[in-house]
This record gives structure tokens, sequence and C-alpha cells, in this order.
């Protein structure tokens, strides 16, 4: 196997390229301090339609049409559609690739579907059965809510370690070719007055399960903590990097505790990562927002990877980064069988280098 | 002095769901299952009479005082005879709880939910 | 004996994984902030004391009017849940909530609350088995569990009689 290296991490020869992405969130994210970084804010969170499980899925469908049209690619040149959500049998994703006539594969990682679609995007490309994949992923707060949680209008008290379900979707067009994303370059180069880098996909860490035994659906945060840490460690060990490689590593949706959790671990196990390290959930929202210890959800890393650091990326402020969406694998069914919350996190090293 | 009981015992009962809420991993559905049935077995024991004839709306407007309808109304009952005593818990709290199902239907038929901001 | 050995070699990799469930949950325990307790207990105190003490003004005014005691208090319990249901239809009780939690939660109020929020919740559901299923999703627990203790307490009473 030429291209694994050590026990969990792939390499990605071709480098396959990021060259469009687009990222839509909804009112209350909009207001948090990462609103700039994203391509549209929902004015309202129900976007015009009659149901949430209808607006989520409209927004992840803006998402992957949009970035299309960024990456100056047509519907015809896609080969797959790879996408997932946190509803039902995947409804948002299903529903919107109804409407896109492109073969799709539906994804179910919970919150890690982001870095899901991104690593099986980038295989198939670097395998060579796909020129272009349009990868996403969504969530939204009144979907995710009612089915995890409690009925919106219930009067009840979130306790301090419970985490704000994101509305957001993000969505990235993966391609083996072309410079592509002509319409942004030219927009942002006029802006910038810098040439716009290349953004590629070199490593890919598939994470293992790792359950705590936590069962509180409220220390969501802390029951991936422990997947995350020992995803990052390994993926660090099969490259051979050291974190100093990195100019930013990114976890999906630890929030603000699980985000303090993290360091601790990784510090406890030698590694320290404090200047290079953050988590989507973590800055997601202001603290002025009362969403308890920050957001969670599919949207919360897929609109973050496909706003700021796609973007910073192509600036060349980073260089090199990690992105882990962190995802709990439960169900409504398991909790209430009383069984403990298994975590996972999916690795994906990104590069302006187009080398490996 | 009525009022100040009810304030006093009503809030009380009020502060034990909160610690409860605080400091279990209870959900508030269990919380509210615990009042209903711990107010029908001190009705059941005479403990929690004391306290309505004390407290008067303080302890019968809290949970536990549903459950004090319903045992009260099956207590009474009993002394009439077996149906009497299935029928007495349902029947002393019918006017709430048709309201409650009734009246319940209507608004949500009407209202919409709201996003959380 | 194979048998056995793998029982205990099972029950042995069970143990230490509770330990280890138990001591992660310590150490998480150091990064979560806790409850306010103290403005928590307040704030209930307070918002449920006052409650009940409308409730009992109502009555005193209803009785006033010459109904018996026992009417007045089904009415005064009809009027909480109305008002409740109505504050829930209008989003406001959530805010309530936040803000008192067991105050009025606890309350006849909760209950009603309890009844309308996943109703509304599933409007889109349809009126049968949106609406009319969804009422008693919370509720229903609450309804069973309540009846059943309150029925069981009456039929011991009749036996012992």
């Amino acid at each position: 196997m030429k291209n694994k290296l050590g026990k969990q991490t792939l390499q990605f020869p071709l480098l396959p390229r990021i060259v469009g992405s687009y990222s839509i969130v909804g009112e209350k994210e909009g207001k948090g301090p990462m609103a700039k970084w994203f391509d549209m804010v929902l004015e309202e969170d129900t976007y015009g339609e009659k149901t949430w499980e209808k607006a989520e899925s409209k927004m992840l469908k803006q998402a992957m049409l949009q970035a299309l049209q960024k990456s100056g690619r047509e519907k015809e040149n896609i080969d797959t559609v790879l996408s997932g959500d946190l509803i039902n049998q995947i409804m948002s994703s299903s529903f919107m690739a109804r409407d896109l006539s492109i073969p799709f594969l539906g994804l179910y990682g919970a919150c890690s579907t982001m870095t899901e679609s991104m690593i099986l995007g980038a295989l198939m490309i670097d395998g060579e059965y796909a020129s272009n994949i349009l990868v996403g992923a969504s969530s939204h707060y009144c979907t995710a809510e009612r089915q995890f949680r409690m009925p919106l209008e219930h009067g009840n008290q979130r306790p301090p370690s419970a985490q704000w379900t994101a509305t957001a979707a993000g969505a990235m067009v993966l391609s083996a070719t072309d410079k592509g994303d002509a319409a942004v370059k030219q927009g942002k180069k006029q802006q910038h007055g810098q040439e716009m880098k290349e953004v590629y996909l070199s490593h890919a860490t598939v994470g293992k399960i790792i359950d705590t035994g936590i069962k509180d659906v409220n220390q969501m945060g802390a029951a991936m903590v422990p997947a995350a840490v020992d995803t990052i460690l390994r993926h660090l060990s099969d490259t051979g990097r050291g974190p100093d490689f990195y100019d930013l590593i990114l976890t999906g949706d630890l929030g603000l505790i699980g985000k303090d959790i993290a360091l601790d671990l990784l510090s406890g196990r030698g590694v320290d990562l404090t200047a290079i390290y953050n988590d989507c959930g973590a800055m997601l929202y202001d603290k002025k927002q009362d969403t308890h210890s920050g957001g969670s959800g599919c949207g919360c890393s897929a609109s973050i990877f496909c706003g700021y650091v796609y973007d910073e990326m192509r600036l060349g402020k980073i260089n090199n980064a990690l992105l882990i969406s962190t995802g709990a694998l439960l169900s409504t069914i398991s909790s209430q069988q009383g069984e403990s919350i298994p975590g996972i996190a999916h690795a994906v090293a990104v590069t302006t280098k187009g080398v490996i | 002095m009525d009022y100040l009981y009810a304030f006093l015992i009503g809030g009380g009962i009020c502060v034990i769901g909160q610690v409860l809420m605080d400091t279990t991993k209870l959900t508030t559905p269990r919380i509210l299952v615990i009042f209903v049935v711990a107010g029908a077995v001190l009705t059941g024991l005479g403990l929690y009479e004391p306290l309505v004839q004390l407290a008067k709306n303080g302890a019968t407007v809290p949970l536990p005082g549903f459950g004090y309808s319903l045992a009260k109304g099956a207590m009474d009952g009993a002394k009439e005879g077996f149906l009497a005593a299935l029928s007495g818990g349902l029947k002393n709290t019918a006017a709430g709880l048709t309201a409650a199902v009734v009246f319940g239907y209507i608004v949500s038929l009407i209202f919409s939910p709201k996003s959380k901001r | 004996m194979a048998k056995q050995q793998q029982q205990q070699q099972q029950q042995q990799a069970k143990k230490p994984k509770k330990e280890v469930t138990k001591q992660y949950e310590q150490y998480v325990k150091q990064f979560t902030p806790r409850p306010k307790y103290f403005t928590n207990c307040a704030k209930a105190f307070v918002v449920g004391g006052l409650i009940c003490m409308a409730a009992l003004y109502i009555q005193n005014l209803l009785m006033k009017d010459g109904m018996s005691e026992k009417n007045a208090g089904a009415f005064v319990t009809v009027i909480l849940i109305c008002s409740a249901q109505l504050l829930t239809g209008f989003g406001v009780f959530d805010s309530i909530g936040k803000f008192a939690g067991a105050g009025i939660f606890v309350p006849i109020t909760g209950f009603a609350n309890s009844m309308v929020a996943p109703a509304i919740e599933y409007k889109k559901e349809g009126p049968v088995m949106g609406v009319g299923a969804k009422l008693f999703s919370l509720a229903g627990p609450v309804l069973v569990c309540g009846i059943s203790a309150g029925t069981i307490i009456g039929v011991i009473y009749y036996l012992m009689k």
C-alpha cells in the first residue's frame, strides 16, 4: 500500500484541490464573531420554507450550487455528490440531491461528516475515479434540537455544558485539475491586490471510535475529545510531522469546554498546541450570545472550513492546516437505552504548497 | 398570612425542583414525573394534606398538588366503593385535564414554533 | 474451565473500564463551569412563590363571588394552564423558563407547557399524528405515572377499609 502511512493515515499523491467553496449560516451565527467569513447569512432561519427540514435542505442546496458556481464548473462536470446531515435518514441531504440529478452518496458521521465527505471525495479523485466531486454537510438548530433534545418552546434551562447546534451549511468542490475559482480570484485579487493560492488536500487520517463511557447528552464535547486527541496524535505519528508543521489545527465542535480538555489532554501527552489549536464550536459564537459551551453540529465545522479556513488559505495567511471534524455517534434511541456516547474524529491535512 | 405561606411553600417546592435540575442529570420530564408521583404517595401517607391546609395554593399549584388531587380523589372514592376509587382521581382533576387537552390542542393548531435567537 | 476463565477475563476487563469512565467524568468536571446554584434557586423560589400567591389571590376573588372552594380551585388550575399554553404559543414561555427554571416549571404551568411545546413543533406532521400524538409525548409519562400512582393508592385504601 504505497499511499498509506502508518496505521490510519492516507496520502494523496495527486493532490486533489479545493476549487470552490461556499458557506451559509443562520441569523444567530451571522451575529457571531465569524460573521464576515461566511458567504451568506440568512435573515430568517426558515429561509422562506414551511418546515425547518426544508429550510436546512435548501441551505445545503444553496451552498452546493454556489460552490459549484464559484468553482467555474457546470453541474455536468460533477461526478458525485457526497453529503450528510443529522436528521433522520439524512433527510436534508437526500432531498437536496433529489433536485440536483448528480450521482449521490449519502454519508452519516454525525458532526464529523464534513471531513468524512472530504476524505472520500479526495480518495475518489486520487484514485482517478472522478475529476470533480461536490462535498458538503449541514445542520439546523431547529431540526436537530427537536430530534435530539427538547422542543423549541419547551421552557427548560440548558446546563452550562450544553452546546448550540449551528444553523449552517458548507460545501466544497474538489477537483483533480485546473486553477478554477475564476470569479472569486478576480474579485479577491482586486480587493487584496495579491495572488490567490491553490488549496490542496495532502493527507487524511481516518479516526476510530473512542467511547469514554460518558452518557450525558449535554456533555457532547467532552465525549468527543478523546477521539479527537487520538486522531491528532495518530496523524502526527503516522506522518512524522511535528505540531509546528501546521499553522492551524482546528477541531470541529468540541466547544469551549471540549477545547480546554483537548489542550490539557494533548499537553499531558507532551504535545503543546496552545498557539495553533482552535475549535470551530468555540469560535462560532460570542460569549454574549449565551450558547453556553459553544456550537456543535455538522454545519459548525463545515461553515468554518468553507468560509474562514478556505479564504485564509487562498490569501496565503494559513499555509498548512489540519482540520478535524468530530462526531458524537449517538442516536435518540441509544441515549434512551442508557448507552454511552461513541466519539469519532477524522482529520484532513490541507496545504497551499503543491507538494507532499 | 395565607399569602405568605403560599409563597413560602410554593417557592420551596420549586427550589427542590431547581436543585434536582442543577445537581442531577435528570431531564425535566423525569422531574415532573417524580413530583407528581411524590405528591400522590405523600397524600396516601397522609403527609400532604396538612401542607395543603397550611399553604393552600402554595401546595396545590406545584405539580405535587396534581398528584395530591389524583390520590385524594381516589381515596375519597374508596370510601364509596371500588368503582368510585377507580374514577375518583380523574374526576377530581377532570376540569384541569380537559382544559389542558382541548385548549392545548387549539393553541398548537393556531401557533407555530419560533427559532431561538 | 475455559468458559469460566473467559468470564473472569471479561469481568476484569469491564471493571477497569467503569473506573476509567468515572475518572474521566471527574476529570471533565474540572473543566465544566458549575450552574449558579444560588441565583437559580433564588429565581425559582421567587417566581414559583409568586405564581402560587397569584393563584391564591384569584381563588379568593372567585370565592368572594360565592363559588365553592373546590370549584374555585379547579377554575384557578384551568386559568393557569390556559395562560401557560397561550404564552407557549406566543413563544414567550421558553424565555421565562430560561430565567425562572423550576420556578415556572414545577407549578402546573410547566405541565401545560410540556403539552403544547412538542405539539406545536410537530404541527407540520398533521393534526392527528403530529399535534394529536405529540401533545402527550412529554406530558404522557406524567399523566400515566400520576394517574397510576393515585389510583393504586385509592385501591389500597379501598382494600384496607
